[in-house]
């Protein structure tokens, strides 16, 4: 295939040029295919006017999604409140599990307890245990409601993988930060509050983002236990017109949040990865 | 009254004996050499000084003041005595003045208002008073090494230990560290380094100890042991070195 060559190129941009040039075309026309087939495929499989119907009809869409949008704000209500409580809970038995003091040595138990416990079980779990289990005591409103225990119960999930990361990023600060900060005389929490923490924050971010993203979907597990949720809202509907196309609705919205944010948390991780090499 | 004095001290780690019964006064105003090849113990002797590292046996006297009692709280201590590290390790999520601000306010307990001209003419002194809200990656080596000095005369120390400050440092700019030590002697600070720079200490040192496996084997006036070294060790090791 003739290129055409710009006057001053070396020998090297030449070959590169040409490189690009072979990989984008092979990209192009590999892509081509696997839609095509794809568009011609699936629409001749036996079922797929009924799966069109009832997965993705415009009509059902236009209808349920500025109801689907409306319960989506509970969804980030939810999610407002407990990423917060998780990002300090989180800490906390992070510091805990690195105690040193004997005097704190139960906290350091507890905190081990705590990671051990609520990352052995499914979220859904305990989800159901402790939205149903607390309320069950016959607590007066509104200490009954399942957004309070739900919530209770992703707050504890998700702090125990949060604690573990920013352990993780507390163990990435190098000994000799400490060493140079402890030379100058400050105390040990000094050392952690001002020179190890800020470090090892900044450090696990792009994990946390992760994190979030996760939390922003788990939410969706406090529908079985009550609150009508962005999932649960879908439910409704589908069983109002018996049609599957508001859980495509749900599944829109998520992806409109979602992507955005894992593109973000890539983008920070990729960054980190920049500076450190 | 010996500004320090080590008697006998001893540290390992685990089976290893990195200093194995070290003798050493350092007099106020003096400026104090360790040299010996790379793992005779110069670097661990001072982190033991600054009480980084507890000691197995021995004592440690500053001012006749037995520092080296399991138990003792070494804050006090060490903020009388200034540390400066082979890798300058300064805090990279803090400018310059930030570094050198920290351990006065939390340690002192002064405001920053009350800091702010000592250390703005300490930065000032030191030639890096256009650099000072820099952070660490925006500075050269020789930079952070001399930021790595201010932040540690911040806390107005009595005594300064310097590990091997410049052997991470491009050959070009070792001459402005060096010259901040010189600097530091001509002002009477009291200093202990543990140092390759070989010329700079027959220069500048006016005691120089020279380490093996743990041991000062021989120490003297820079002149006794650059210029007349009495043990065989000694001799190899500065043949060696001014080859």
């Amino acid at each position: 295939m003739p290129i055409p060559e710009a006057a001053g190129m070396t020998r090297r941009e030449r070959y590169e040029q040409k490189q690009r040039l072979k990989s984008l075309i092979i990209a192009a026309a590999s892509t081509i295919c696997v839609v095509a087939a794809l568009v011609i495929i699936v629409p001749m499989t036996p079922g797929w006017e009924k799966v069109q119907k009832s997965f993705f009809n415009g009509e059902v869409l236009a209808k349920t999604f500025p109801k689907l949008l409306d319960a989506f704000m509970v969804n980030v209500m939810i999610f407002a409140w407990s990423a917060p409580a998780i990002a300090i809970l989180g800490l906390l038995i992070a510091l805990a599990r690195d105690a040193k003091s004997p005097a704190l040595f139960p906290l350091r138990i507890f905190g081990a307890a705590f990671t051990d416990v609520f990352r052995g079980v499914p979220v859904i779990l305990t989800v159901y245990l402790i939205g149903f289990g607390i309320p069950g005591l016959g607590l007066p409103r509104p200490w009954n409601s399942p957004f309070i225990w739900g919530s209770l119960a992703l707050v504890l999930t998700y702090s125990a993988y949060v604690a573990e990361i920013f352990r993780a990023g507390i163990d990435s600060v190098h000994p000799s930060q400490r060493a140079a900060a402890l030379s100058l005389g400050l105390s040990e929490r000094q050392v952690m509050r001002d020179v190890v923490l800020p470090q090892a924050i900044r450090n696990v971010v792009p994990s946390q983002m992760n994190m979030l993203i996760a939390l922003q979907k788990d939410v969706s597990l406090l529908s079985f236990i009550g609150p009508v949720e962005i999932f649960r809202q879908a439910g409704v509907f589908k069983s109002l017109f018996a049609n599957f196309t508001p859980y495509v609705g749900a599944a829109i919205i998520f992806l409109i949040v979602t992507i955005p944010a894992t593109r973000y948390a890539d983008y920070l991780m990729a960054r980190q990865m920049r500076e450190r090499s | 009254m010996h500004k320090i004095e080590l008697h006998k001290v001893v540290k390992r780690f685990g089976q290893n004996t990195v200093c194995d019964g070290v003798d050493l006064t350092v007099e106020k105003n003096q400026m104090v050499c360790l040299i010996g090849a790379s793992g005779a113990g110069k670097s661990t002797l001072l982190r033991c000084i600054n009480l980084l590292e507890p000691i197995e046996d021995g004592e440690i006297f500053l001012d006749g003041e037995d520092i080296s009692i399991p138990g003792l709280n070494p804050q006090r201590v060490r903020a009388k005595i200034g540390m400066v590290f082979q890798n300058f390790n300064l805090f990279p999520h803090m400018t310059a003045y930030e570094n050198a601000i920290l351990a006065p306010r939390r340690v002192h307990g002064l405001s920053k208002l009350q800091l702010q001209s000592e250390i703005e003419a300490l930065f000032e002194r030191f030639e890096l008073a256009d650099r000072m809200h820099n952070y660490p990656d925006q500075l050269s080596g020789g930079q952070q090494q001399r930021v790595a000095i201010v932040r540690a005369l911040a806390m107005k120390p009595e005594v300064m230990l310097f590990d091997e400050i410049t052997s991470a440092l491009d050959p070009q700019l070792v001459g402005d560290v060096l010259d901040v030590l010189l600097k530091l002697k001509s002002q009477g600070m009291t200093m202990v380094l543990a140092t390759h720079e070989m010329g700079f200490a027959r220069q500048a040192a006016d005691k120089v100890c020279f380490l093996k496996d743990g041991k000062i084997i021989e120490e003297g006036t820079s002149k006794q042991v650059f210029d007349a070294p009495k043990k065989s060790e000694t001799k190899a090791f500065l043949a060696r070195a001014f080859k």
